[in-house]
């Protein structure tokens, strides 16, 4: 397929289906990672990282390249933007959404976290990390589950 | 010196002292005495060895010699790494590495919101994304020490004592030499003098918190930054690179 006979608007529905190797539930889009995408004469995306140690970066860029190379696209320039740094505002609501019912808190700028799963704010912080780097371990008191909560960043 | 090489230089400082703190860190893993303070310690690892490799990477290509940031991490000897003394001290106990991972940041927390703001655009990247993870770990490290300082009478004789022990090396996060003094000038980067106020500022109203003693600022050791190291970055050298230098070009 040559570059020029897809749409970006394509392309975003290809990165639709690439997940976040840690947080499964979640694709790239979700996680406000795509910054932009370009078709001219080849499909260039530009990947912001989260974290900048986050062992989840390569495997993202290799997904992307593989997703676009399954769908015909010869060389994909996957390009790293570092600047503005990723924040979890890109996350979309959607992404949002899908973390609470996946049982991660989504993050929020209120320190009332509440329970994914019985909505119960009485819950605390057990370590401000995680399983990684982009989560902190909570407990609820009411229900006693211990739950992940993205964090702001 | 010209302006490019200044930047280089002033890079390969900031990429070798990340490196070396999370290589101390890795040291750490599995050693740590609870699970979430383990998971801290990797994660904050991680971190460091994330803008480490940023930062060689930038280095690598300001140079344009065609190394990678591999071979800045593996492939030079301890004269030519730039870290300051205080990052390669040996990790001692819990109370040690918290100590100095905490005087070290509090000082990084503040140079790099000064270099978010230097007129280079990829370094001000970099630090930006950086000093949000530094943010979050200043947090948590000036916690753990109001905790052991002001807990029982072990952990403050301990803590206290590893204050003691690393202070002398404080003054070299703050002693500004040539490269600095360029890349203030050209560049917009950090006045140490500045973040050396700010500095004691937040280590003092911490420390105060802590019930601890500030020590005395008495001789302070300093070389690392012109590439004279103590010994103890040798062995820690000796082991990171152990595995590329004796399977040059190993992958997996």
């Amino acid at each position: 397929m040559v570059a020029s006979d897809i749409s970006e608007q394509q392309v975003y529905e290809w990165l639709e289906q690439v997940p976040d190797p840690e947080i499964p539930v979640l694709s790239i889009l979700d996680l406000g990672i795509v910054r932009e995408v370009s078709v001219d004469s080849t499909v260039t995306v530009s990947l912001a990282p989260t974290y900048s140690g986050c062992p989840a970066t390569e495997a993202i860029e290799s997904s992307v390249r593989r997703a676009l190379h399954d769908h015909g696209v010869e060389a994909p320039v996957i390009k790293r933007v570092i600047s503005p740094p990723w924040t979890t505002d890109w996350i979309t609501r959607r992404g949002r959404q899908k973390l609470h019912e996946y049982g991660i808190a989504p993050p929020q700028k209120s320190l009332e976290i509440a329970c994914p799963q019985c909505s119960s704010l009485q819950t605390e912080l057990v370590s401000e990390f995680g399983s990684t780097a982009c989560k902190a371990s909570w407990r609820c008191r009411d229900c006693l589950e211990p739950f992940e909560y993205f964090k702001c960043l | 010196m010209n302006a490019e090489q200044t930047l280089i230089d002033y890079t390969l400082r900031l990429a070798d002292n990340a490196l070396i703190l999370g290589q101390r860190m890795v040291e750490n893993v599995a050693a740590w005495p609870e699970l979430e303070e383990e998971l801290a310690n990797a994660n904050f690892a991680l971190d460091f060895l994330g803008q480490a490799r940023m930062l060689y990477s930038y280095a690598g290509e300001l140079e344009g010699k065609g190394r990678s940031e591999d071979d800045f991490a593996y492939l030079r000897d301890e004269h030519e790494f730039r870290n300051v003394l205080l990052l390669e001290q040996p990790n001692g106990h819990f109370g040690d590495a918290l100590v100095r991972q905490y005087l070290f940041e509090a000082a990084y927390v503040h140079i790099l919101g000064a270099l978010v703001e230097c007129r280079d655009e990829q370094l001000s990247a970099i630090a930006a994304r950086a000093i949000k993870e530094v943010q979050y770990h200043v947090r948590h490290t000036s916690k753990w020490l109001i905790r052991l300082g002001d807990g029982t009478e072990l952990s403050q004789t301990r803590v206290q004592q590893s204050l003691h022990d690393v202070w002398r090396f404080t003054g070299e996060l703050f002693a500004a030499d040539d490269i600095d003094i360029a890349f203030q000038e050209t560049f917009g980067g950090p006045d140490l003098s500045a973040v050396a106020a700010l500095w004691r500022t937040d280590v003092a109203a911490v420390v105060s918190e802590a019930t601890l003693v500030l020590p005395d600022d008495e001789w302070m050791a300093t070389g690392g930054k012109q590439g004279r190291h103590s010994e103890h970055l040798g062995y820690l050298l000796a082991e990171m690179q152990y595995l590329p230098r004796s399977h040059a070009g190993a992958t997996w």
